[in-house]
């Protein structure tokens, strides 16, 4: 599949910083994009991630890897604080984006949540059409020039690889097309509002093998520009296109480090079993 | 020897039956019980057609000396000259419908949004008894209610800004305690269609940097619109029926009103009123009973439409 995303000839980010002057979409040169430390999160008491360190790499794929119910997605839901609509929630430590810490109470959430696009388990369509999926996030941000919107849905459509498909029926509602298209149009939408970070959380998992294989090399090709943070439960798939890998349990990370050194030579006895298919 | 294995044989055989019996009769009162309450059910249902039936046939007099198209656009109510114009209850249970719907409406979206995008469990563990307790209050203490502080206060304080007299037996009055009451059914059923929403849904918008309201406005009251729509309708129908607190407040005058501020007589409070009374005349007795037909229908078909909304959303929701 050919992205073509190199030939940006112009960002959104440029449309968005005339909403909002004071920002800026440069990545710095940093090697790494995410920095957790000493995470803990209580939810009504429980323990559920205990102090967490790990760095998670810039413009690469990380795969979060573990067994159900360790804490993968809730600690992915932590990095662009969608965990706070949990009720009885508590969590101490540092999450560092950029040498801000997005758990302080005063961090703008809107603001940071579009520099952290989610693309959930289920394809997620909104109540409205084509057009207006990948449109809602510029809108809610402010943009409202037909011409700039007309721009952004076709590119950001073509990055997620269903403009051909769509281009003739932008007006009819999103949930017509096929669930392997609504994913990828949750991706485009996702990806309009110029994330810096993406937050796949299983999203293949619902598809069939095609589509889940054009997600996996849309990822592969959004790497180059973003960081892609993914849950998953299928091991092949983290060995296909993890660039780096944590591996999760209990709440705990048992082990995180570079995907061939995790796969090939793991370090942690728990990793290895894990990897061999003893408990899943 | 022989006759211990037949002993015991006939024993078996006894085991046996007495067994086969207590499967028997458990079978019986299986079959009974369904076949019961599936009679029972059927009767319910019969006895709508049943009472449609009646009213009809009760009312059939009236047609005898009046068009269907008189009775219902003509205003003139004289019943002892034998002039039966229903014009005015319709348009009196309409108007008082409507001024309820409308300003209950912006006002029980807003709460049920507030319960189930932003209230924390704590507020509803306190809210929803509370909406349960108004939703099943009798209805003549609404009545009283309306009589005791909504008629003095139209009377006194609001309705001096626009008329230069009222006695407060209004449209309005009529309208706010019908919407008081209409109130804890609209809300509860919003809350049903909205928290039948996936999360995802919610989550997506969020997680695009979208604020509460936005979402809120945006995509739940979006997706629920056709709910919204059939639970309105269901609220339409169930006030369209209600007699005693709209009867106590209302001012029962057989007039067409022109304003809010003009009394009203809503078909229920005609038919609570009079029936029983003068039923001497026949030809008023049939006419009640066509007041009564024309509430059955409109009910009636209100509620279809609804049901068939709300159960295509429950369908496209799944």
């Amino acid at each position: 599949m050919k992205i073509p995303f190199l030939d940006k000839l112009f960002t959104t980010s440029e449309l968005l910083s005339n909403a909002t002057p004071d920002r800026k979409f440069v990545s710095d040169n940093d090697s790494s994009e995410i920095s957790v430390e000493n995470l803990n999160l209580y939810i009504k008491g429980n323990h559920i991630l205990k102090n967490l360190n790990v760095q998670i790499p810039d413009k690469k794929i990380t795969c979060i890897i573990g067994p159900s119910g360790c804490g993968k997605s809730t600690l992915l839901k932590t990095f662009n604080r969608l965990i706070d609509s949990v009720e009885g929630l508590n969590v101490d430590g540092k999450i560092m984006l950029h040498g801000k810490n997005i758990l302080s109470e005063n961090e703008d959430l809107t603001h940071h949540r579009r520099k952290v696009g989610l693309v959930s388990q289920r394809p997620c369509p909104l109540p409205m059409s084509i057009y207006d999926n990948v449109a809602y996030g510029c809108r809610i941000h402010g943009i409202k020039n037909r011409k700039n919107l007309d721009k952004i849905v076709e590119h950001y459509l073509k990055a997620a690889g269903l403009w051909e498909e769509v281009k003739d029926r932008l007006n009819t509602p999103a949930v017509r097309l096929s669930i392997g298209q609504q994913q990828r149009l949750c991706l485009a939408r996702s990806l309009a509002v110029e994330p810096q970070i993406i937050l796949a959380d299983e999203a293949t998992s619902a598809l069939d093998p095609i589509s889940s294989k054009t997600i996996e090399e849309l990822f592969v090709n959004l790497k180059r520009d973003y960081s892609i943070v993914m849950v998953t439960h299928t091991l092949r798939q983290a060995r296909r296109i993890a660039d780096y890998v944590v591996f999760m349990y209990l709440g705990e990370i048992v082990e995180a480090g570079e995907a061939s050194q995790v796969f090939e030579n793991p370090q942690n006895e728990l990793t290895k079993k894990y990897l061999e298919g003893a408990f899943s | 020897m022989q006759d211990s294995e037949i002993q015991k044989e006939l024993t078996e055989k006894e085991e046996q039956s007495a067994v086969a019996k207590v499967f028997n009769y458990r079978l019986v009162k299986e079959k009974t019980a369904g076949g019961l309450m599936y009679i029972l059910t059927i009767a319910s249902l019969v006895l709508v057609v049943v009472m449609g039936i009646g009213l009809y046939l009760k009312s059939a007099p009236i047609f005898e000396e009046h068009s269907l198209g008189e009775l219902i656009f003509s205003s003139n109510w004289r019943p002892l000259k034998g002039q039966f114009g229903f014009m005015p209850f319709i348009a009196g249970t309409v108007w008082v419908t409507v001024v309820a719907v409308l300003w209950v409406l912006p006002i029980s979206l807003l709460t049920a949004i507030f319960l189930t995008e932003y209230a924390k469990s704590y507020v509803k563990k306190y809210v929803f008894p509370a909406l349960d307790i108004l939703a099943g209050l009798p209805s003549v203490i609404y009545g009283v209610w309306g009589t005791l502080l909504i008629i003095p206060w139209i009377s006194n304080k609001f309705a001096p800004h626009f008329v230069d007299f009222s006695t407060g037996y209004t449209v309005l009055a009529g309208g706010i305690v019908l919407g008081v009451m209409i109130l804890p059914l609209l809300v509860s059923l919003f809350i049903e269609i909205f928290s039948s929403l996936p999360t995802e849904l919610r989550d997506a918008s969020t997680s695009l940097g979208a604020t509460k309201w936005q979402t809120s406005k945006k995509v739940v009251l979006k997706k629920s619109f056709p709910g919204i729509m059939a639970s309105v309708v269901l609220a339409i129908s169930r006030a369209m029926g209600e007699t005693i607190a709209i009867l106590m407040v209302c001012g029962n005058l057989p007039e067409v009103p022109r304003s809010i501020l003009d009394a009203c007589y809503p078909i229920p409070a005609l038919i609570a009123n009079n029936y029983g009374e003068m039923l001497s005349l026949p030809q008023y007795e049939a006419a009640l009973m066509f007041a009564a037909l024309i509430l059955f229908v409109v009910v009636l078909v209100f509620n279809v439409i609804s049901r068939v909304i709300l159960y295509r959303v429950e369908k496209s929701y799944a």
